[in-house]
């Protein structure tokens, strides 16, 4: 059976198997699509929850952003995690309390405010469409390498399937979905990664084979690695070469973005009391962790895997022991049948510079002072000669660079696509909640049926697939970017407001309006000052390096301090204004504590 | 206004879990991980460090527990308080 027919017999099992959910889990009514009608039990919610959060970028690109810079992008690990222990501690429980719909109705009602309420729905609108562009983008990219399609028939044919389940089944229909679409990318991402440590160092886990031995050579794995890239220029892979305050507010900025999401939030209001939502967030967490524990062993492996490709002699002894990888052997190899495949992508290629038949593949940069310098010197190198290594291949590539069977790439290719569907479910769920609930029955139409308030949600849902789409096909160049934009802003404004909220009696109004405006404005002003306004190349009115920026402040960094001046704005605003008044602060006494839950929402 | 009192009294002692967690998700991420890394670089763990393995793993496994523990801790405070569901 040839690979292409493998790929279609698994990618159309999982799809035939999503829309089965789907059909099964119909919303009928508004609860049933905007929470689920509260029925999700903590566990299943905290799977739905890890496939709502892992999105392309966990499952595509993060091994490989860790591959290619080793310790200092631990960064993504810590920060794409201990959001959660924000999220457990100090608002998924208080909100579920809440019991209503969508995050702006929270930040409308404790905060009294219907511009409140609009402002919360201007910065999810933004978080979740820069988002789930990013989604679609990935959707297109996985169908055309393992369909054989074009990019654009790719993304249509990823629309039509989340208009199926997500405007059929609502919340409900993508909470199973979810579930169902956590267990193929989980499965996807650790067969490969147990094959390849178990050829590295003979683990069956990943992630204790990551502080194993290399069986080659006889060393420790990351000691192995450390030699072999600082070998060639790199530096090295648990060493730490940024700045440390980077390094903080970074981390900091992406968990507080993590626990701002609105996308992520919503997942909380599924579960039927107080308890299980702090539980659900355990889970949740527990599901996460077994992909966040594997990506460092993927990435430090396949980092290894490429670079003794490149070295054949690294493999077992010294870097430079056997010439590098000869031109022939990359054309006529069967083992290296996955260059061939993956240069047709463009992600990956090289270039015989000085024409001697090799493919030297060292850092330009950080040569000079390493061994590679010997032989740059002896073998007339005129520069690297592995031109484009895409981060993103080092998951995708992965089962074919250690010669995994085809149902493997197969799976893997499902599991790509797993994770960006889930993610742009729930994405487009939030955006619709906030369009139908927030905007058509909060500001439009008060009086809309519960029919009318269903319909216009599907609607809604229903054009922001096709914006998403189209966005898709012309990426506005900007891809890469929104990671920082989506963060930053959830950071910025959302997060503080929220947890304001809950925590404190005395942020009023004028305290909350102020405050996210002035974190929301600040963190895109920064962010737009060194990347171009609107992402627009050639806008930016500063050189985007870090000694440009302020403080050695990275633009990705700025979220915390979009967050802080959020607070400290809306400390001082409340302090020179009225308290809010009595009926609100009885209303935060009452989401203090778990009892009554149940019935919170009815009224 | 003795209801009042009992929720203060709730609400006090789930502000004091919550800084205790805090403390040690900020101990075991920002601090073992990055900043106070240095300090333990003596320790080796697999080919690395101790630090290198707190950034990298440690504190995922820790964050799971905080989360459970939080979860079992308030569960209990709620029942001592008569609050829960």
């Amino acid at each position: 059976m040839s690979q292409f027919t493998l790929n279609l017999l698994v990618i159309g099992a999982s799809f035939a198997l999503y829309i089965g959910i789907a059909i099964w889990a119909r919303a009928g009514s508004t609860a049933e699509f905007y929470a689920a009608n509260r029925g999700v039990s903590p566990v299943m919610n905290g799977m739905a929850t890890a496939a709502d959060w892992m999105s392309a970028a966990s499952f595509i690109s993060m091994a490989g952003l860790i591959a290619f810079t080793g310790y200092d992008n631990s960064t993504y690990l810590m920060g794409w995690t201990g959001g959660y222990v924000l999220l457990a501690l100090l608002l998924a429980p208080y909100l579920r309390k809440f019991g209503k719909f969508t995050v702006p109705e929270f930040i409308g009602d404790r905060f009294y405010s219907q511009t409140a309420r609009i402002i919360g729905v201007i910065c999810l609108l933004i978080i979740s469409i820069t988002y789930v562009i990013g989604q679609m983008t990935g959707v297109g990219v996985t169908f055309s390498r393992y369909l054989e399609v074009s990019n654009s028939t790719g993304l249509w044919i990823g629309a039509a399937l989340v208009f199926c389940y997500a405007v059929l089944g609502g919340m409900k229909g993508i909470t199973y979905t979810q579930v169902a679409q956590y267990i193929v990318l989980i499965i996807a991402y650790t067969i490969p990664a147990v094959f390849i440590a178990m050829q590295l160092t003979g683990h069956v886990l990943p992630q204790t084979g990551l502080f194993g031995t290399h069986d080659a050579s006889g060393v420790k794995f990351l000691a192995k690695l450390d030699q072999v890239v600082t070998d060639l220029g790199f530096g090295s892979y648990t060493g730490h070469h940024n700045s440390t305050l980077d390094m903080v507010l970074f981390t900091l900025a992406l968990m507080i973005g993590t626990a701002g999401l609105p996308h992520v939030i919503i997942r909380f209001f599924t579960v039927p009391k107080v308890a299980d939502a702090r539980k659900s967030a355990g889970w949740a967490l527990v599901f996460i962790a077994l992909l966040y524990t594997v990506a460092p062993a993927v990435g430090s492996m396949s980092r290894f895997n490429l670079t003794a490709t490149m070295w054949p002699g690294a493999e077992t002894g010294e870097t430079f022991s056997q010439p590098a990888v000869s031109l022939d052997a990359i054309a006529n190899d069967p083992d290296l049948q996955w260059m061939r495949n993956w240069q047709t992508t463009g992600l990956l290629n090289w270039e015989d510079k000085n024409g001697d038949g090799l493919i030297q593949y060292y850092n330009e940069a950080g040569a000079a002072d390493a061994p590679v310098a010997a032989i740059i010197e002896e073998q007339g190198l005129v520069g690297n000669e592995l031109t484009t290594v895409n981060n993103d291949i080092m998951v995708l590539a992965n089962p074919e660079i250690a010669n995994l069977p085809g149902w493997v790439i197969a799976i893997v290719a499902a599991g790509g696509l797993a994770a960006a569907l889930s993610t742009a479910a729930g994405l487009l769920l939030a955006i619709s909640g906030a369009v139908s609930h927030d905007l058509v029955k909060g500001a439009i139409n008060p009086n809309i049926s519960e029919k009318g308030e269903l319909l216009a949600a599907r609607v809604s849902m229903g054009v922001s697939i096709l914006v998403a789409t189209i966005l898709g096909l012309n990426p506005p160049g900007f891809a890469a970017q929104t990671v920082a934009l989506a963060f930053g802003l959830a950071a910025s404004s959302i997060f503080p407001v929220l947890m304001m909220g809950i925590f404190s009696k005395r942020v009023n109004k004028q305290g909350a309006i102020w405050g996210m405006i002035a974190g929301m404005v600040s963190t895109i002003v920064y962010i737009f000052t060194y990347k171009g306004w609107f992402f627009v190349a050639g806008t930016n009115m500063l050189p985007d390096t870090p000694d440009a920026w302020l403080l050695g402040i990275s633009p990705a960094s700025f979220g915390t301090i979009g967050a802080l001046i959020n607070f400290g704005v809306a400390y001082l605003v409340s302090s020179m204004t009225e308290e809010p008044p009595v009926e609100v602060q009885e209303l935060i006494e009452s989401i203090r504590v778990p009892r009554g839950a149940g019935e919170a929402h009815s009224h | 206004m003795s209801d009042r009192q009992s929720s203060n009294a709730y609400w006090q002692a789930n502000l004091r879990i919550i800084w205790i967690s805090l403390a040690i998700w900020a101990l075991v991420s920002y601090g073992f991980g990055i900043v106070l890394r240095p300090l333990i670089a003596s320790i080796p763990v697999g080919g690395s460090d101790l630090g290198f393995w707190f950034a990298q793993q440690g504190s995922i496994l820790i964050f799971i527990v905080l989360i459970f523990f939080y979860a079992w801790r308030m569960n209990k405070l709620d029942r001592e308080h008569g609050v829960e569901e």
